[in-house]
């Protein structure tokens, strides 16, 4: 499943400025002897080697970027011993930053486009490249092991790069990615011989034809995840499980749904140790010319250590108690690509007594969220996705649902909620029963939907949650809000990080509220909503701490963006174009602006102006 | 979609519907008119839609879901596969008031002029000219299609090869629905 991930946010890393201001306590014109009686320091590179062994504990990521502002020594040896670098936007510093300032890096975590380009909100080619990084990396890093990219275009030149650059190269997860094809997956899978992690998660791939499962190399693998369910291609089944037999190490299998419930039957009686598994489609084949249809159910009895269960793509819902037997173990569900109605729904969750993170259509309706809240104790995360995902679909899930999630579920961190219809009420009482919500994301379909009971704005339940839900760290709203909402997002939102906007509030003193009070706001995407220069001149004493602000089809003048772009060296203010290239648009179609080191990128398309 | 009754028969049930049997058989019955044109306002016996604007046009981009996930719901009820299959481009076309859909291959038509004449023999009616800055005025039909993004448009907005690639289905709009969706392009 992809998840956006929760990142600590490192303090704005003007670290040359800083470090220029400070004097080291260790000068290099100490005597390099042994130490001497009435010295009581110890030479240089003695200190480094103390600091280098004790640094390389240091894991967190904010611990790290501490550590390196203590003084420049300090910033040395951090950048020596710092194997994992993550990299929240891309076009923040260029790649030979990243190689002159860490030395050592092992895995390397890139986030690229900002999410509302997932949504059509952006142009393709826009930028994202991996090129520039894996060209520079594979100079700078042959000890390379992981590469962990999101919303990155990635070309079957770069994974053949890659590929050939990185003789120890373990783990290649592409979230959300695209550009390259089943033959550029065919080279990693041939030469990354100590691969263990083949990850492509909601990823874009071409079927360029290539019968990639059997570029693995012939011998015993490292294999522990592959995950391939978003490959929109068939695959070679029998190499497929012969490649299973040789993986003894094998975890997890995401499956595509061209591999047949026959052959998931097949895999698993082959495969006992797997935890967590993505089946293909999930259908039987009535033409099969075999009599007796296979047990489903004893190849999922025998594996005893499935706790994390996916896929169901074509479904046959008449299959699905074949699932039964692994159900009590279960700590991760995911229906959301099967249509699954509640009656088919309920005998499967009553027995999932585990569950903590559970994604679903919302075709299982209230009355199967009912039953989720009975059983399933231990939720943590509940992403509930739309079966017809248009503004005015019939929308089968509502305020009941929810209420009934948040009183039975009461260690809920994550919500994810599509609806048509919701009240203040229920978004009040699950601000009251989930006190551990730190991501809320409620999506109300129908643009501007008040409280469809009492007609009300959703104020008062937006409010609520930002005002009780004290770890709060994610907020996405929607339906009918005024500024009001954004009042109380400014008074109480003093951890949110994260804030996506659509729709929404009065005036430009909603952003304002916003701006002016969410002291760890990081990321904030706002779309089509009233908000004006005023209020984007009230945030700039936050954004070069901020790591992006998307702004599109808002009241946005291109004069007041060319001021702060102007006030601001640092930050790249970038004005994406629409359709039509009218002069004189009153305002500016897309803003997407972002603290960078290294000034404005020169790979940006016809339809970007950087101001 | 709302059928007319002819002689109490009730003609759903020759409709020519893709997907499995017995699936949304309650959606339709509450169903009247989610796939009309999301251009138009919602019937007004949906109690909730009562304060929502008079005309709304599809957003894009709206609701946030990543058309990754749209189509693998397209995947999963659409037995036929239209999406992988390059040598039929079969597509439904409904007309309102008429009691059957029908299905037509976009790929037998070269152009809209082609495709619009074959739509006027199969359900006998006469479409007017079609210019581009008032689309079909002074036609008492509408030819309007679904795209790959779940759009609503009209017929003849986009270049012959691009609406090839992305109709997903047809709906010849008549009467005051048309009219409506005119005004409101």
């Amino acid at each position: 499943m992809s998840e956006d991930e929760e990142d600590q946010s490192p303090p704005p890393s003007d670290l040359r400025s800083q470090q220029q201001q400070q004097r080291p306590p260790c000068s290099p014109n100490k005597s390099r002897n042994c130490i001497s009686s009435s010295s009581q320091t110890f030479p240089d590179h003695v200190l480094e080697n103390v600091l280098e062994n004790v640094l390389q504990f240091l894991e967190s990521r904010t611990d790290r970027n501490a550590a390196s502002l203590v003084c420049k020594l300090w910033w040395k040896v951090e950048g020596l011993t710092r194997s994992e670098v993550f990299i929240g936007n891309c076009y923040a510093l260029s790649p030979t930053r990243l190689t002159q300032r860490f030395k050592r890096v092992r895995s390397l975590l890139l986030k690229g486009k900002p999410r509302f380009a997932d949504f059509n909100l952006m142009p393709p080619d826009w930028g994202a490249n991996f090129a520039p990084w894996v060209s520079t990396m594979a100079k700078a890093y042959p000890w390379l092991e992981k590469v962990d990219l999101k919303r990155i275009f990635v070309s079957d030149d770069d994974l053949a790069l890659l590929a050939h650059s990185f003789p120890g190269f373990k783990e290649l997860i592409l979230v959300c990615c695209e550009g390259f094809g089943t033959s550029g997956i065919a080279v990693v899978a041939n030469k990354c011989r100590k691969l263990k992690v083949l990850d492509l998660i909601e990823s874009e791939v071409t079927d360029d034809e290539v019968d990639w499962i059997s570029c693995f190399p012939e011998d015993v693998t490292c294999l522990e995840s592959l995950a391939f369910d978003c490959v929109e291609a068939p695959i070679n089944f029998k190499a497929l499980e012969a490649l299973v037999i040789r993986s003894p190490f094998l975890r997890k299998l995401r499956l595509n749904r061209f591999v047949s419930l026959e052959e998931v039957h097949r895999l698993l009686l082959g495969a006992p140790q797997l935890t967590s598994l993505g089946t293909g489609s999930f259908k039987h084949d009535n033409q099969s010319e075999q009599e007796q249809e296979p047990d489903y159910a004893a190849a999922f009895r025998a594996c005893k250590s499935v706790v994390c269960l996916s896929g169901f793509r074509e479904l046959m819902p008449e299959y699905l108690p074949a699932i039964l037997p692994v159900c009590a173990n279960l700590t991760s569900l995911n229906f959301s690509y099967a249509n699954i109605s509640p009656d088919m729904f309920k005998p499967i969750i009553h027995t999932c007594h585990k569950l903590q993170v559970f994604w679903a259509l919302d075709s299982i309706c209230d009355e199967g969220l009912q039953a989720v809240a009975a059983t399933c104790k231990e939720l943590r995360e509940l992403r509930i996705f739309p079966f017809d995902p248009r503004e005015d679909s019939e929308g089968p899930v509502s305020e009941l649902g929810l209420q009934a999630i948040s009183e039975g579920c009461r260690k809920l961190e994550s919500v994810l909620y599509f609806c048509q219809r919701m009240t203040n009420a229920a978004l009040i009482a699950m601000s009251h029963n989930c006190p551990e919500l730190t991501v809320f994301r409620l999506c109300i379909m129908g643009r501007h939907r008040p409280d469809h009971v009492t007609g009300k704005a959703m104020d008062e339940g937006f409010g609520a949650i930002v005002k009780n839900c004290k770890k709060l760290t994610r907020l996405a709203v929607s339906g009918l809000l005024t500024d009001q909402a954004f009042r109380y997002m400014g008074e109480y939102g003093k951890l949110i990080r994260t804030l996506s906007v659509a729709f929404a509030g009065d005036s430009d003193m909603a952003l304002r509220h916003v701006l002016e009070g969410c002291p760890r706001l990081q990321k904030l995407e706002i779309r089509d909503s009233p908000f004006g220069d005023v209020a984007l001149r009230s945030g700039m004493h936050r954004y070069y701490n901020m790591r992006f602000v998307w702004m599109s089809a808002c009241s946005l003048s291109m004069g007041c963006c060319k001021d702060v772009a102007r006030a601001m060296p640092n930050l790249v203010v970038e004005v994406i174009g629409s359709d039509d290239d009218d002069e004189n648009r009153e305002f500016v179609e897309t803003l997407y602006m972002y603290r960078s080191l290294d000034g404005p990128r020169k790979d940006a398309p016809q339809f970007v102006t950087i101001l | 979609m709302a059928y007319e009754k002819v002689n109490e028969l009730n003609l759903k049930d020759t409709e020519l519907r893709l997907g499995l049997p017995g699936t949304e058989q309650v959606k339709e019955e509450q169903d009247v008119s989610c796939v009309r044109s999301n251009k138009r306002q919602l019937q007004s016996d949906n109690e909730e839609e009562s304060t929502t604007p008079p005309t709304k046009t599809q957003i894009v981009g709206w609701p946030p879901v990543r058309s990754y996930r749209k189509n693998n719901n397209n995947n999963n009820n659409n037995n036929n596969n239209n999406n992988n299959n390059n040598s039929v481009s079969y597509v439904k076309v409904s007309m309102d008031g008429a009691p059957y859909l029908r299905k037509i291959d976009l790929k037998t038509y070269k152009n809209y002029p082609e495709l619009l004449k074959a739509l006027e023999n199969m359900f006998k009616f006469t479409i007017g000219e079609y210019c581009e800055r008032e689309g079909y005025k002074g036609s008492e039909v509408v030819p309007t299609y679904e795209d790959k993004d779940g759009d609503w448009m009209l017929v003849g907005d986009v270049p012959w090869d691009m609406f090839s690639s992305s109709c997903k289905r047809l709906r010849i709009m008549k009467g005051s629905d048309a009219l409506a969706l005119d005004s409101a392009l």
